[in-house]
């Protein structure tokens, strides 16, 4: 068996970080900090777990499907224009992501451009909400409720879900809006970052949502 | 200016209020504490309701003095109905599976410790932290408003099989408004445990300290990691099922419920749904839910043998590899749970290979704690004897999977209380003993003073002899076919076995009892205790760094770097036989 001795090294050892420097940062000793980052890893583990979720409401509806009393659901024509704006948001939430950078810099032309698109994002996200609401509204005006056969019930469990998490997104884009009006000093440019990216997975979720829609229901 | 203003956004200051401190705490350390005191609440609540049963079980006709207060209807004139011996059933499991087995070894002692191995000062998202836990909370208090309701607590077992738990009050008491309240409980829970799964992998991937590569983290913030990336998609399935559930049972859906169902003389309206999707959801989550119980502490009991052993295990990465598999086969076996529910043979057959794979892993971790315990001088404390405990345990329990992971003998065996052993020993007792030797490791650095170690040893063998001679006998109950879930078996073919009953019934109020041992040793040391020094048990791992019990913000403003691995043991270091993780000495192999 070997035996391990240890040693210290010579000195000057690794000496500890210090904490950041700047004029600007009154960092306390009895304060916790934390690196900008951790809501980007952050974003990409809450996509996987609701990813997870709607797998789970997939499979259900194609064990669901196998029983004798599936039907066929004509799907209500505004759910394509309602994908059409909620593509179109994400476009113009990209619009404000590639002058948020100059914004933050200090560039007040480029701050007030790239607020101006999360508005419309947000309007736009808004009006997709309201746009899936009246689709139900047309739904329940042709006797189909939850309740009424199970294709009625998973179009209101896929819609309202993803509905639900759109809802979501929009929170996060008025706390955005928010720290941008309000002062700048505590904006978070990654949380900027993760709204955008879950508002895009909000979209492509609901592309394959649209997909499973109209192919099994 | 930009970039200091960043800085500044991720500074936040230490509270001031008490509510602040200390009940919407934002620290990781007052929500591992909390969870930790909501598992011990559950865990008593839970064996006082298997104390009923147990009584009943020896003693059917026996009247329960003050029992009658908790339910006119369920246990009229002290002696317990069968309908009410369900509810108190399933109200143990759930509150022993979810409210103690995830709450205490992966949300409380996660949260406490995961942070602080890594060197961080905190969680990565406080907020969902604090969320996570009040939910939980919420939780855990509509579980229990089941008890006073007039509907009383659900029949339908921890696993609310459907089409029972779908239909609604017509199904028998408990089934209305009882089984609701447990619907929604599970889904807050599941919201829950979804923020905190997502906060540990969070924070282990992005707030490591400087040098704390992955492969230098402790084998028990693995298992956290681990247990964190199963939990996030367990619920993930656990959530919509019950989701569905709760819309079979408020709002007239059928994904559960066939047709033709006539319950009280009224036929249901509903057509067309499948139980068995149920079980499949349910069970898709509920393996997995097996290793959120066992893997933490699996990584507990390998972060406790090492520090009393005094040297390293065999192969540490090992260990992590093995709970890496442990953790991917998870997800292919929850078929064997429904070898009897009328799935394809076929199936069956699919899920008995993964089944029986999944038990390499486990034996090589087993063989590996065992294989470092050879030769070893090995400390013999409260934790070391609850983490040998554990070992025994999960041998002892794991072998009678072996049985019933093949789909016929399972036959035969499955609704017996074989299973009821199996379960129990292999991943109720074995996770309660890892807590317990977390407990026992961890709580001087938790609160600053040591627990009695001749109290900690009494409770280890009061409570080791006692489950053995709890659920070693249920094997045998279950090979002369003694079927599970009755409250009594007087009037027939299992009138003999009725002596068996009274044994263990015994045997489980003194085992019980024990347990009280510790509970007086818990809130005695906490006041009285000697106080703990930083390292009491010589450790190399982060949290033996900083002060007992720590700062708020964990290393005082100071950020820890990490040189070595996490068990440097068995060497000669500047401080005893161990160097520690953030020591700057080299270690030279001679």
């Amino acid at each position: 068996m070997t035996m391990s001795t240890t040693t210290f090294p010579p000195a000057p050892a690794q000496a500890p970080p210090l904490p950041p420097e700047g004029n600007a940062i009154r960092v306390s000793v009895m304060a916790k900090s934390r690196p900008p980052d951790a809501s980007r890893s952050g974003i990409w583990v809450a996509i996987f777990a609701i990813t997870m979720s709607f797998a789970a409401f997939t499979s259900a509806l194609f064990v669901r499907q196998g029983s004798g009393d599936w039907t066929h659901l004509v799907v209500p024509p505004l759910l394509y224009v309602n994908t059409a704006v909620l593509l179109m948001s994400s476009f113009t939430l990209e619009m404000s992501h590639r002058v948020i950078a100059r914004g933050l810099a200090g560039e007040a032309s480029a701050l007030r451009s790239s607020l101006r698109w999360v508005f419309v994002t947000l309007a736009l996200g808004l009006t997709f909400v309201a746009g899936q609401y009246l689709a139900w509204r047309k739904l329940a005006a042709q006797g189909l409720y939850l309740a009424t056969n199970p294709n009625s019930s998973f179009f209101y469990v896929f819609t309202g879900m993803h509905a639900l998490h759109v809802l979501g997104g929009i929170t996060a884009l008025v706390y955005v809006i928010r720290r941008l009006t309000g002062s700048r000093d505590v904006f978070r440019r990654s949380t900027f970052d993760s709204t955008a990216i879950y508002w895009h997975f909000m979209g492509g979720l609901w592309l394959y949502l649209l997909f499973v829609i109209r192919m099994r229901l | 200016m930009a970039e200091a203003s960043v800085q500044q956004a991720h500074v936040h200051a230490p509270p001031e209020s008490f509510i602040r401190k200390n009940v919407f705490s934002l620290d990781h350390k007052t929500i591992g504490k909390q969870y930790y005191g909501l598992a011990l609440v559950a865990v008593f609540t839970g064996m006082a309701l298997s104390w009923l049963m147990r009584f009943h079980l020896a003693w059917p006709n026996a009247k329960i003095a003050g029992l009658e207060l908790l339910s006119k209807a369920g246990a009229p004139g002290g002696v317990i109905t069968p309908e009410y011996y369900l509810s108190l059933l399933t109200m143990h499991g759930t509150l022993m599976v979810f409210f103690v087995l995830t709450n205490a070894p992966f949300a409380g002692f996660g949260n406490y410790f995961l942070p602080i191995q890594i060197g961080a000062e905190d969680m990565a998202f406080p907020r969902f932290n604090m969320m996570s836990f009040w939910v939980t909370f919420v939780a855990f208090l509509v579980l229990f408003t089941a008890f006073f309701i007039p509907d009383g607590p659900p029949t339908s077992g921890w696993t609310a099989y459907a089409p029972l738990s779908a239909v609604g009050s017509d199904a028998g008491p408990g089934l209305g408004w009882g089984q609701n309240l447990w619907a929604i409980s599970i889904s807050l829970f599941c919201i829950g445990q979804l923020l905190g799964s997502l906060n540990f992998i969070s924070t282990t991937l992005d707030l490591r300290a400087k040098g704390m590569t992955l492969m230098r983290m402790p084998i028990c913030t693995w298992a956290w990691f681990i247990t964190s990336c199963i939990g996030l998609l367990a619920f993930a399935v656990l959530l919509p099922a019950c989701l569905l559930l709760i819309l079979d049972r408020m709002a007239g859906t059928s994904f559960f419920i066939p047709a033709g169902l006539v319950l009280s003389d009224r036929l249901q309206n509903h057509a067309g749904g499948s139980p068995l999707l149920w079980q499949h959801l349910f069970w898709f989550f509920g393996h997995p839910e097996v290793y959120i119980a066992i893997l933490p502490a699996m990584g507990i009991v390998s972060h406790v043998l090492i520090t009393s052993m005094r040297k390293p295990l065999l192969s540490a990465k090992v260990i992590i590899y093995s709970m890496m598999s442990i953790g991917f086969l998870s997800w292919m076996v929850w078929g064997h749970h429904m070898f009897v529910s009328g799935m394809n043979p076929f199936s069956s057959l699919l899920f008995s290979f993964p089944t029986l794979t999944i038990t390499i892993p486990a034996t090589i971790m087993t063989l590996i704690w065992l294989g470092s315990l050879y030769g070893a001088n090995l400390q013999i404390t409260s934790a070391s004897l609850f983490a040998l405990g554990f070992v025994s345990m999960f041998v002892s329990g794991g072998v009678s999977g072996f049985f019933l992971a093949q789909p016929s003998i399972d036959i035969y065996l499955h609704a017996t209380y074989f299973v009821v052993g199996h379960f129990h020993m292999v991943m109720g007792v074995a996770a309660i003993f890892g807590i317990l030797s977390g407990t026992y490791f961890w709580f001087p650095k938790m609160s600053g003073r040591m627990m009695n170690e001749t109290l900690g040893k009494l409770h280890f063998w009061i409570t080791f002899v006692g489950t053995y001679c709890i659920f070693m006998p249920f094997h045998y109950l279950g090979m002369a076919g003694n079927v599970r879930r009755y409250s009594s078996f007087v009037d027939d073919f299992m009138a003999p076995l009725l002596p068996l009953h009274k044994f263990i019934t015994i045997a489980a109020l003194i085992t019980g009892a024990g347990q009280f041992i510790f509970l007086y040793n818990l809130i005695h040391s906490r006041f009285r205790g000697k106080p703990a020094p930083q390292n009491p048990w010589n450790g190399t791992s982060l949290e033996w760094s900083i002060p007992s019990p720590p700062p708020w913000n964990n290393f005082g403003g100071k950020h820890p770097v990490v040189y070595h691995d996490s068990y440097q043991y068995g060497l000669k270091g500047s401080k005893g036989d161990y160097v520690m993780q953030d020591s700057p000495e080299q270690i030279v192999t001679e």
